[in-house]
């Protein structure tokens, strides 16, 4: 096989792939629509494609739309940054005394198996049912994967580099800077990666037990009134911002 | 003149269910010229060069070391940082030590001009050869300008044939620049044919089994004095009392 002929076959797989991709997804949509449009499907109870799409211009027009994403666009970013910068500095904290983290060592476990989500009413009842308490379920909900994997990796550092550093006198902050973590660059921006898609879990929750405003908001109303077509038009919305926001992330630590 | 004295040293290393005696009261001079240490693998040799260098300071007996000695110590691998580029990965020791200043800098590039790795100082070791690595290694050693270097095995993680290479090459970069060396090996030959002193250790706990001086009539570069009728004396001898 040539060098020209093995291009072209790579080629020509990933249109495939992405033909594929899109013939799915458009599929998808068209059979739900036929479903719903021939009453074999209850549009009542499933939504379709049609609906959604002028629930979502309607949400545009009439309900400040643009206010409920940028609501929990905003409480996600809060509580990424808050969990990311908390967890570097945690684990830092831990790694650099051992002995801290071997006495906490059973309550982080503890704390880790405990679904969160069963803390949301005494949140609220002592901070608040506002912003705060939202971005302090999904702070909680995130943060203790969060700082084990970045704890693990500053474990596994490669302890040749450490002697090496001390061999020219490394304080623990030298070791840290010069070694710890830029050796863990790569664990770091992979536990970012998974903290924004923790986060918006962790937003919606939080929107879900007490809102005014936001995605998490129009699901639960749409659910409560029974308007399918809101709850649906949510989800939809959802995975974008999520698609979106995740795809950010990957780009910036791309570079 | 001796660089540092090593009196009655032993130590030990300590786990829940054991102690492991690795060096038994060993005594013997460093002087201002080349050591070398042998010994079967896991007898002690390290432990020494730890003790030496002061990154241990948990042991029994007493170093005595000449007043202001700047000791640096080359690791049994490499050990360059990947993301650091050549030039950085040279002057790692300096940064670290808080004695990067341009007096120092000068030095370092002409130490990499002069070894034949300046082309490469924006390039990162992964682009290199072994043999490379290890002078790039060496030089972030000498940036510090110790007086006397430890080197823990410095050969042993390359092929024969780049070994007795680098081991040339790092045995006239030390003479070019007027060091003190403490060589660390399990390799006979190699001691014999770096150094001046080759000290013999009993396997673990490591004691001293002999010590013998080196001389050459034409002390040349390690491969050359390979060659030599003494250095096949040497050789046998040393090696009929290992075998002992
Ligand atoms: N940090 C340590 N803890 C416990 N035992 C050790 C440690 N370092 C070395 N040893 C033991 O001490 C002995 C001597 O080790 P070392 O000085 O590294 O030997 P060498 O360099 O001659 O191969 C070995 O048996 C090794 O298992
Ligand atoms: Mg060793």
């Amino acid at each position: 096989m040539t060098y020209k002929k093995y291009i072209s076959k790579i080629k020509k797989n990933k249109i495939i792939i992405h033909l594929s991709q899109i013939a799915i997804f458009i599929l998808f949509i068209t059979i739900w629509q036929i479903l719903a449009n021939k009453n074999y499907i209850n549009t009542f109870i499933t939504s379709s494609p049609k609906n959604i799409l002028i629930t979502i211009l309607n949400l545009y027009r009439q309900n400040n739309l643009l206010f409920h994403i940028w609501i929990t666009i905003k409480e996600v970013l809060i509580s990424f940054i808050i969990t990311s910068f908390l967890s570097i500095f945690i684990a830092t904290i831990l790694y650099n005394y051992k002995i801290l983290y071997k006495i906490l060592d059973p309550y982080i476990t503890l704390f880790n198996s405990l679904p969160k989500v069963a803390l949301g009413p005494i949140i609220i009842i002592w901070i608040g049912a506002n912003i705060k308490s939202i971005i302090t379920i999904s702070v909680l909900i995130s943060i203790i994967v969060s700082i084990q994997t970045i704890y693990n990796g500053f474990e596994n550092t490669d302890p040749l580099k450490i002697k090496l550093l001390k061999t020219f006198n490394a304080n623990k902050k030298d070791i840290l800077f010069n070694c710890v973590i830029p050796s863990n660059k790569s664990v770091i921006l992979s536990t970012l990666k998974i903290n924004i898609s923790m986060c918006l879990i962790g937003v919606i929750t939080g929107e879900f037990l007490t809102s005014k405003a936001g995605i998490g908001y129009l699901i639960l109303y749409g659910s409560q009134v029974f308007n399918l077509n809101l709850v649906m038009s949510g989800i939809i919305l959802l995975m974008i911002i999520s698609y979106v926001m995740y795809n950010i992330i990957l780009y910036i630590s791309k570079r | 003149m001796n660089l540092i004295k090593i009196l009655n040293l032993s130590k030990s290393y300590y786990s829940i269910n054991e102690e492991t005696k690795a060096i038994n009261n060993i005594t013997f001079d460093i002087d201002n010229n080349f050591t070398g240490i042998i010994g079967p693998s896991g007898c002690g040799k390290s432990s020494i060069l730890n003790i030496i260098s002061n990154q241990d300071k948990d042991y029994e007996g007493k170093i005595i070391k000449k007043e202001n000695l700047k000791i640096g110590y080359m690791l049994q691998e490499d050990a360059l940082f990947p993301w650091l580029n050549i030039y950085e990965n040279s002057i790692l020791g300096l940064k670290i030590s808080k004695s990067l200043n341009d007096d120092n800098i000068k030095y370092v590039v002409h130490l990499l001009k002069k070894y034949g790795l300046y082309e490469f100082k924006d390039k990162y070791p992964n682009e290199l050869s072994g043999g490379m690595k290890q002078r790039v290694a060496l030089i972030r050693t000498l940036a510090i300008k110790p007086d006397i270097l430890l080197l823990d095995e410095p050969f042993s993680a390359l092929d024969y044939q780049t070994r007795l290479k680098v081991c040339d090459d790092v045995y006239k970069i030390i003479k070019e620049e007027n060091k003190a060396v403490v060589i660390v090996t399990h390799d006979v030959s190699e001691a014999i044919s770096f150094c001046d002193k080759v000290i013999v250790l009993t396997k673990r706990p490591a004691s001293i089994k002999n010590i013998y001086n080196i001389n050459y009539i034409n002390k040349n570069t390690p491969t050359q004095n390979r060659k030599t009728i003494e250095f096949q004396k040497y050789f046998d001898l040393i090696w009929s009392d290992i075998e002992k």
